[in-house]
């Protein structure tokens, strides 16, 4: 193919080099690095739609045969070096993969990552580590872009724990605060189990496959056919195909970085970060990642039922509860991200319950419209939560009510959001919901169930959050808010984007095979849908819209049931019992007991008995020569007799 | 060129230490060290030059002085992939060595001979390429240790250091009665030699070699920490001297490794194949156990030394795999090994400098009244549990990745319980960042200590230089090591 695409390094390296030079330097030159990582993420954003636009509009071949199977869309690795070679068969290549599903990722993670850079020029003014904070934003932002256009699993598996470390640091970085240094660790460590999976599946996978680049993989696996597909389709370990296994434990991966049930722990932990971090690690970009991953290995997924399986149903399971979560939550940043977490969900679902290629194949495509979507209003409503939490210095919502009077704008674009996610017509998450919806009704009725309640309940509690925040009657009129240009025109263009972004002819450019997806919604089910909402905004107009009794009523009323949800399932004194418990006093004490006593003892004793050896032959050397003589004397017996009777 | 140069660099300092006064013996040390490190960095690429030539046998530089001719003693030198990578590993850390011990007090000149000494005793044990004098150098890079922790230790010095002295003299003694029995087998093959590649065509009775392979293999690895004799490390690293820590952790753990791939597996590819589930066994107890005993440790330095025992597991992990791969990574983890517990332990040396204190919870908060410091703790932490763009991960990888291409329950079931150090490593590693480096500070008195002097900071930055240079492209080290591994792990006819 052509060169046109060469610009694309600097996508990865400019970011490489604002986190760099900064980190290195800030110290001196504070305000700058602000400056400096907004300027490169503009012409980052401007690269990555350079990019799009050539790939899906000036160069797009009129018709193709392309890989895999017939797509219409040229699958191209640029800048591709060996960075490590295991062996003749394995080796670790960097590239840049550009395909429609990895071009998409690029406009999405440098859309959310500028509009964040520029809103943090503002919000994070006056910090004092304000250069570190740009610095580890623009280390996020190259390993995201990273991970998105990786054209081997083991890059992606680097880049992957790339991010996990930038979003470590970032949670952490008020860390003279000890909850913020708990949900770093906590993040990092949950999502670190999961990656074990990860890489146990990675390790499977190309084992079997004989490569971890993308292309081949995909290639050997995809096809029933495929001597490499029977290999590991046929070997099975506790009754299970290898290949479903590998599959399964990526996806374990991906579920711990999505925050998939029970894997989901660390996000609502992970506000404890600045909330333009949460916009964009925690709501558009990071935590779609396992989405991403599916998507990226999907034609090999689509071989194992048993694993696209798992995938619908945590996928579902993870919908349903954290929207259910969402409900009972009083912090505004923790209802938003139990909401990302549901959301993530339904995507999640989505890809689970598709075929591959044609109308099939719409669940596929569904799932990444939702993630582009869900980017924009999901960052949207997270810098509108930061512009309010600025205003009332204050997480909970109790603190908040009556703000739309002086804060019109930020309410203004907060109901819109509201909406989108909400799935009401003519906004952006009513297309990728529908299609996700139509999708489920067509390939399992369970999870269209599921999907559609938690719609309802969806729109219940963000209308919840929107009412009590900007409506309520108590009286917050009082509060002055002064609004920087770094923080309204973020805002602005989010929300023109999660107005417009539905538009777009999605299926036209990213579907399962590559070939374009014309989908024909059914106005029953988009009836059904738009019901269901509506049920759920009435209801919380009903009882947040003023001030009432009513909630708190109802909560109590609910009593043990209530408790449940509202304890989050009791998830996180779950795993605390398991790791304070078991691992650190049931394993590691045990341990380090023994270490000390038995195996260093034993070798102490070994010493003792030595020393006890030596004392007790001392005498022998009393130094007189009379005692030497008989022992010489002794000795020489011996020897004579040995001699004599023995070796003869 | 002559590899052996390094030797007399070295002696030369030495003797220059000596002859001098002790205000200038740090002077004359780091501009030795830093000598050696030149010196190692120019043999790197001459090395690759004469690769990239097509010079394809196994040792270059070969030179060979006889020594004592009538047993065939002979000092031959010659560097591989796996001893040069080894080179630069020894250069780097004793230059931050010194550099870290710039301002030792008491009885400075002696400090500085012995830490010297000990680096001529492993640049000659990488060196050697005969058994006699390998294990001279092998002894010369053991014995100094014991009074560098007698002398300049803390704590329960006296003790450490003569149980690490005691210990590492056993696996001398055990290795000692291996190369002997090689001598025998070589005279009654009609051809006396130490020499480690005529060693290799010797012919010895499939019983000898399964008795003699453990004596070697087992007497090196008490060096790289093996359970159950690994106890010597804990009490040794939290005893000794900053340097002392770095130099025992960062490159006398390494002569182990090197000396069970490089002599033991080498030599009786055979028998390794026999005892290799035993070594997997032990290797992943080893990596296991260690990193949970880490868990429960709250004094940061002996953390390190803990985490040292499973980290080190890796590299006999690799080794016992007996693939090409999971070797070439056993030695990467050697190296990363190497670098980053250097790294640590510098950084604890001068937490501790500051504070008086090593218990994690007793410091906290520390990141904002020495972020130099600071950031340092959290990049050798990171590299120590395997942050990809650092070089513990490409180590760790290369041996997954080897030790799961072979295909059986076994294999696999050692591969993954290994792997779940990694989670395990991570919890210790972020437990001790969170705890002494982040949250409010602890003690105000902390607030005056302030950050890392210059002769600090170079030694930090050149081990992290170190630690990014094979991170960030580890091909060019990967590449060195794994062609020296396929050559010397081709299949010998006559074992």
């Amino acid at each position: 193919m052509s060169n046109i695409y060469d610009y694309t390094c600097f996508i990865l390296l400019l970011p490489l080099l604002t986190f760099l030079l900064p980190g290195l330097f800030g110290k001196k030159f504070p305000r700058i690095s602000g400056i400096l990582g907004t300027t490169s993420m503009l012409i980052v954003t401007v690269l990555a739609y350079l990019t799009a636009y050539h790939y899906f509009i000036t160069d797009a071949p009129a018709e193709g045969y392309y890989w895999p199977y017939g797509s219409r869309w040229p699958y191209l690795v640029l800048a591709k070096f060996t960075w490590l070679r295991f062996n003749a068969a394995l080796s670790l290549d960097m590239g840049i993969a550009l395909d429609p599903l990895s071009v998409m990722m690029l406009v999405v993670v440098s859309t959310v990552s500028l509009m964040v850079h520029l809103y943090s020029t503002g919000y994070m003014k006056g910090e004092e580590r304000y250069s570190t904070y740009f610095s580890f934003l623009s280390l996020f932002t190259f390993s995201m872009l990273g991970l998105v256009v990786a054209s081997n699993i083991f890059q992606i598996y680097i880049f992957w724990e790339l991010v996990g470390v930038s979003s470590f640091l970032l949670i952490g970085f008020y860390f003279d605060k000890p909850s913020a240094v708990a949900a770093a660790k906590k993040a990092f460590i949950v999502t670190r189990f999961a990656d074990l999976g990860f890489l146990c599946g990675i390790l499977i996978l190309s084992f079997y496959s004989g490569s971890l680049d993308f292309r081949v993989i995909i290639e050997r696996m995809s096809s029933s056919s495929s001597a490499f597909y029977s290999f590991a389709a046929g070997a099975s370990f506790l009754g299970v195909s290898a290949l479903t296994w590998a599959l399964v434990l990526i996806f374990a991966g991906g579920a711990g970085k999505s925050a998939m049930f029970p894997l989901h722990i660390w996000l609502p932990d992970a506000m404890e970060g600045p909330t333009p971090v949460s916009a964009l690690i925690h709501a558009a970009t990071m935590v779609v990642a396992g989405v991403f991953l599916v998507a990226r290995l999907f034609p090999v997924f689509c071989m194992s039922h048993a694993a696209m399986d798992v995938v619908a149903y945590t996928g579902a399971a993870s919908a349903l509860i954290a929207a259910l979560i969402a409900c009972t939550q009083t912090d505004i940043k923790r209802v938003l991200a139990y909401s990302t977490m549901s959301q993530i969900g339904y995507m999640m679902f989505s890809l689970g319950i598709s075929g591959y290629g044609g109308e099939k194949g719409l669940g596929y495509s569904a799932a990444l419209f939702h993630l582009f979507t869900h980017a924009m209003f999901k960052a949207l409503l997270f810098l509108c939560a930061g512009a309010v939490i600025h205003a009332v210095h204050s997480n909970e919502i109790k603190d908040m009510g009556g703000l739309k009077k002086p804060m019109p704008f930020t309410s203004i674009a907060f109901f819109f959001a509201c909406l989108a996610i909400s799935g009401i017509p003519s906004l952006s998450g009513f297309y990728s919901k529908e299609e996700i919806l139509t999708a489920a009704f067509h390939r399992n009725k369970i999870i269209f169930c599921t999907g559609l309640l938690t719609a309802g309940i969806t729109s219940f509690y963000m209308f919840r959050l929107y009412f009590s925040i900007f409506w309520n009657n108590k009286n917050k009129s009082g509060i002055k808010t002064h609004m920087a240009a770094s923080i309204t025109i973020p805002l602005f263009i989010l929300t023109v984007a999660t107005i417009e972004a539905g538009h777009i002819p999605f299926g036209k450019y990213v579907s399962s095979d590559g070939l374009p997806l014309h989908s024909d919604t059914d106005i029953r089910l988009s009836a059904a849908a738009i019901i269901i909402s509506g049920i759920g905004i009435l209801t919380a107009a009903f009882l947040y819209l003023k001030e009432r009794t009513l909630p708190g009523r109802i909560s109590a009323k609910a009593g043990i049931v209530y408790r449940f949800i509202a304890g989050k399932l009791y998830i996180d004194e779950l795993y605390l019992l398991i790791t304070k418990k078991v691992v650190f006093n049931l394993i590691s004490a045990p341990a380090a007991w023994v270490d000390r006593n038995i195996v260093d003892g034993g070798m102490n004793l070994l010493g003792a008995a030595a020393e006890n050896v030596s004392e007790t032959i001392r005498p022998v050397q009393s130094g007189k020569i009379r005692n030497y003589a008989l022992w010489f004397l002794a000795g020489t017996i011996l020897i004579s007799l040995f001699l004599i009777y023995v070796i003869r | 060129m002559n590899p052996e140069y390094l030797l007399i660099i070295s002696l030369v300092t030495i003797i220059a230490i000596l002859a001098s006064g002790s205000r200038i013996a740090g002077l004359l040390a780091l501009a030795g060290t830093v000598v050696q490190l030149v010196f190692s960095a120019g043999l790197l690429f001459l090395y690759m030059a004469e690769r990239n030539a097509g010079n394809a046998s196994l040792l270059l530089f070969e030179h060979t002085y006889v020594w004592y001719p009538d047993w065939n003693i002979t000092f031959h030198s010659g560097i591989d992939g796996i001893s040069l990578s080894m080179i630069l590993l020894t250069s780097v850390v004793l230059v931050s060595g010194v550099l870290v011990s710039w301002k030792t007090e008491y009885m400075k000149k002696e400090f500085f001979i012995l830490l010297l000494l000990l680096g001529t005793g492993a640049y000659g044990f990488f060196l050697s390429s005969d058994l006699f004098s390998l294990f001279f150098f092998f002894e010369l890079a053991v014995i100094p240790k014991y009074l560098l922790i007698a002398i300049w230790g803390s704590g329960r010095k006296e003790y450490s250091a003569m149980k690490l002295a005691l210990m590492l003299m056993g696996g001398s003694a055990l290795v000692l009665a291996g190369i002997l029995s090689l001598y025998y087998y070589s005279c009654a093959a009609g051809n006396p030699s130490f020499d480690l590649q005529q060693l290799y065509t010797t012919p010895v009775p499939e019983q000898a070699q399964l008795y003699i392979f453990p004596l070697l293999f087992t007497g090196f690895a008490v060096l790289s920490a093996l359970f159950p004799l690994h106890t010597w490390a804990p009490d040794g690293h939290s005893s000794a001297p900053t340097a002392a820590s770095m130099f025992l952790a960062g490159i006398s753990m390494k002569l182990g490794g090197y000396g069970c791939i490089r002599i033991a597996i080498y030599l009786f590819p055979a028998a390794a194949a026999f005892y290799s589930p035993y070594i997997i066994i032990l290797a992943c107890i080893g990596i296991l156990y260690g990193a949970f005993v880490t868990l429960r440790q709250k004094d940061i330095k002996l953390m390190n030394a803990y985490s040292s025992v499973s980290h080190c597991g890796f590299v006999l992990l690799g080794a016992g795999m007996l693939t090409n791969t999971a070797m070439t990574g056993a030695v990467l983890q050697m190296v990363s090994h190497g670098i980053m517990t250097a790294l640590f332990f510098g950084v604890i040396g001068m937490i501790y400098g500051r504070t008086h204190t090593r218990i994690g919870e007793e410091l906290g908060g520390l990141l904002k009244v020495m972020p130099f410091i600071g950031s340092c703790f959290i990049i050798a932490g990171l590299t120590s549990l395997g942050l990809p763009g650092l070089s513990g991960f490409v180590a760790e990888m290369t041996i997954f990745v080897g030790a799961f291409q072979i295909g059986d329950v076994f294999h696999r079931i050692a591969t993954v319980s290994a792997a779940m150090s990694i989670v395990v490593t991570a919890v210790y590693i972020l437990r001790a960042i969170g705890i002494s480096l982040w949250g409010p500070l602890k003690n105000e008195k902390f607030r005056e200590s302030g950050d890392a002097t210059w002769y600090e900071r170079a030694a930090s930055v050149i081990l992290i230089a170190s630690i990014i240079s094979i991170g960030i492209y580890p091909f060019w080290m990967s590449d060195i090591i794994s062609n020296t591994v396929s050559v010397l792990f081709t299949s010998n006819p006559l074992k």
